[in-house]
C-alpha cells in the first residue's frame, strides 16, 4: 500500500501530519511551498474575552472553535465581565441589549415595509422595560436557527475539542467568584502575567 | 476540474483536492487514501465516515463536527483523537465529500 503521494496528486492541506511528496533531487533551491517561510511552531491563537453580553460571548467561541478544527492551539482568557461566559451561574442567561448598539436592525420589519429591515432601532427603545429580554430571546432564536449552540453547550464543545480556558485571578478576587461555579473546561484561575507567558508566540485577539 | 489517480482509480477533485463527485468514492478508495494522511482505516475510523455519507446524502452538505455529535452521536473529543489536527476536513476528504463549510 502506498504512503507517498503519486505524481500530480492534489491533496488538501491537512497540516504538518500530511505525507508530503519529497522534493526532487537538485530542485531544493527552487521556489515552492516547501521553501516558503514557515512559522517556528504550530499556529497558536489566544483570545481575551472581556465582555459578558450575549453577542460578545460568541466571537471568541465561534472563531476559537473554527481554529481548533483547523488544528490550531487555542487559549482563552476570561476577564472582567467576560467571566460571566464561563460562570455556570450566569452563562446560561447572558443577555443582549439594544442600548448603545446603533447596528441593531430587525429583519422581520422588512415584511412590514421593504427597507425597514435596514433601519437602525431608536436608542430609546433599548431603555423600555422588557426590551433587553425581548432582544435576547430574538438573538437566541436567530442563533438557534443557524444551529449555533447556546453558551454552556458551546463551552462543552470547546473543551472536547481541546481549548485551553482560564479565568482572570484579579477579577475572580474582585467579584468574589467561586471555582466551583466555573465551567469544567476552565483549567485554572491565573494572573495576567501567567496569561502573557501562556500566550507567547500566539496571535492575540481581544474581544 | 483536476483529477487524482491512486492505485489505478481516477477521481475528480476541486482545486484543493476535495472530491467533487460523491459517486466516485467507495470504502476501498478510502482505505487507500487513509495512509496518505497517516491514518489506518479501522472500524472506529470508518463509522463517522459512513455517517457523513448517509447524512450528506439527505442534506446535500458535508456535516460539521457539531452535527456529527448532535445527530450522529459521535463525541467531538473522539473525533479529534481519531483524526488529529483537522478532523472535519480529514473526514470529509476520506468520505469523498466536499470541504465542510459550516462555521460551527
Amino acid at each position: 500500500m502506498t504512503t507517498t503521494l503519486p505524481e500530480g496528486f492534489i491533496i488538501p492541506d491537512f497540516g504538518p501530519t500530511t505525507t508530503r511528496r519529497e522534493p526532487e533531487a537538485g530542485t531544493a533551491a527552487a521556489p515552492s511551498a516547501s521553501t516558503a517561510p514557515v512559522p517556528a511552531g504550530p499556529r497558536k491563537i489566544a483570545f481575551i474575552c472581556s465582555k459578558g453580553n450575549l453577542d460578545m460571548a460568541y466571537p471568541a467561541l465561534i472563531m476559537g472553535n473554527a481554529a481548533l478544527g483547523e488544528g490550531v492551539e487555542v487559549h482563552i482568557f476570561f476577564t472582567f465581565w467576560g467571566l460571566d461566559i464561563v460562570n455556570m451561574k450566569t452563562n446560561h442567561k447572558l443577555q443582549f441589549t439594544l442600548a448603545a448598539n446603533t447596528a441593531m436592525h430587525m429583519p422581520d420589519l422588512g415584511r412590514l415595509r421593504p427597507g425597514l429591515e435596514h433601519a437602525s432601532m431608536p436608542q430609546a427603545l433599548g431603555n423600555l422595560p422588557g426590551m433587553t429580554g425581548y432582544a435576547t430571546r430574538m438573538m437566541k432564536r436567530m442563533m438557534a436557527q443557524e444551529d449555533v449552540p447556546d453558551v454552556p453547550e458551546f463551552l462543552d464543545l470547546m473543551q472536547a475539542a481541546g481549548a485551553h480556558m482560564y479565568a482572570c485571578k484579579l477579577t475572580f478576587d474582585m467579584m468574589k467568584l467561586l471555582e466551583a461555579d466555573m465551567h469544567p473546561g476552565v483549567e485554572g484561575v491565573i494572573s495576567a502575567a501567567d496569561f502573557i507567558e501562556i500566550s507567547e508566540g500566539a496571535q492575540v485577539i481581544f474581544v | 476540474m483536476p483529477t487524482n489517480q491512486l492505485n489505478g482509480r481516477t477521481f475528480e477533485v476541486d482545486a484543493e483536492g476535495f472530491f467533487t463527485k460523491r459517486d466516485e468514492w467507495d470504502e476501498a478508495l478510502a482505505a487507500d487514501l487513509a495512509p496518505l494522511i497517516g491514518i489506518e482505516l479501522d472500524e472506529a475510523h470508518l463509522a463517522p465516515l459512513r455517517f457523513m455519507r448517509e447524512d450528506s446524502k439527505k442534506t446535500g452538505v458535508t456535516p460539521t463536527l457539531r452535527r456529527m455529535q448532535t445527530v450522529g452521536g459521535f463525541q467531538v473529543k473522539e473525533l479529534f483523537d481519531l483524526y488529529p489536527g483537522k478532523p472535519a476536513k480529514k473526514m470529509a476528504w476520506l468520505a469523498g465529500l466536499p470541504k465542510p463549510v459550516g462555521c460551527v
